[in-house]
């Protein structure tokens, strides 16, 4: 595990510990101040936010060419940011088609869109994920019960450094009468990280 | 700063094998892809991780055809590499 950039992890934290230490001595941060703060960052972020963008990106094909193209740029239009509090993370939205299929993961370690998503499932951070997906996609995809077409070509994209990445999924069919809040409900965590369709 | 380069270069990764922190994965290393978008600039990580100071530079998603990383498979993986990994690939038929 000596890839791992999470490795010193233990180091880090006492580390951090001691410097929200210092600074609540000095009396330059409220000792509450923090767990509010992520508290509430975890409270804007979970699953349901992909699905509210994946729903409108369905219902609304001028906001999906956006957010295909910049998607840092189109999600403010919703509310909705890279940036959780924190330094603002590019975000890279690539969607399936009916002939293209796409897969997150982070081999490294564990890099996901939390800001967007909330919190990865334990899954996505399992070792035997993060060293299949980018093998054997097809082999990783059917375990999740899940068998895209074998003419469709799979794209694995490993976010292991700066930028996040979120799978749009197909619509699914006969979903035409449904409106942007009834389509964001059919969004699952899965979909939008291409082990699953939707 | 300007970047090396651009989206459609094929490009080749090192296969530097450091003891210590690697941004490049170990299953892309010796590769050739080719960019497929400029991510931004960052700093290297396996500087920075060792307290290294580090200037940003170019990160690009590098697409790699399965076959090319593990001699088997027909799918695509995309990394996104820092430049100080990248050499121009000068024809993909170079010894490996």
């Amino acid at each position: 595990m000596s890839d791992d950039h999470h490795g010193s992890a233990a180091a880090i934290a006492a580390h951090v510990r001691h410097v929200e230490a210092l600074l609540e001595e000095r009396g330059l941060v409220d000792p509450t101040e923090l767990d509010r703060a992520l508290v509430a960052f975890l409270a804007r972020s979970s699953p349901a936010g992909g699905a509210r963008v994946v729903a409108r990106a369905w219902s609304d094909n001028a906001f999906r060419e956006r957010l295909l193209d910049d998607a840092n740029a189109a999600l403010p239009e919703m509310g909705m940011s890279m940036g959780g509090g924190l330094q603002e993370q590019r975000l890279n939205v690539v969607a399936n088609t009916d002939t293209a299929h796409n897969v997150v993961v982070c081999t490294l370690c564990s890099c996901y869109p939390i800001a967007l998503l909330g919190p990865s499932p334990t899954w996505y951070k399992s070792e035997a994920y993060r060293s299949r997906v980018v093998r054997d996609p097809r082999g990783v995809l059917l375990e999740f019960g899940f068998e895209p077409d074998p003419d469709v070509e799979i794209t694995v994209w490993d976010a292991s450094a700066e930028s996040r990445y979120m799978v749009l999924p197909r619509r699914p069919t006969g979903t035409d009468g449904l409106d942007e809040k009834h389509l964001a409900e059919l969004v699952t965590r899965n979909g939008l990280l291409g082990v699953a369709a939707v | 700063m300007a970047e090396l380069f651009a989206a459609g270069d094929d490009v080749r990764t090192t296969r530097v094998d450091p003891s210590h922190h690697c941004r490049l994965p170990r299953y892309a290393r010796g590769a050739v892809g080719t960019v497929l978008e400029l991510q931004g600039s960052y700093r290297l990580a396996d500087d920075s991780a060792r307290g290294i100071p580090a200037e940003p530079e170019p990160v690009y998603t590098v697409r790699f055809q399965a076959q090319e990383l593990f001699g088997s498979g027909n799918h695509v993986v995309t990394v996104d590499i820092w430049e100080s990994h990248l050499a121009p690939a000068k024809g993909t038929s170079d010894e490996r």
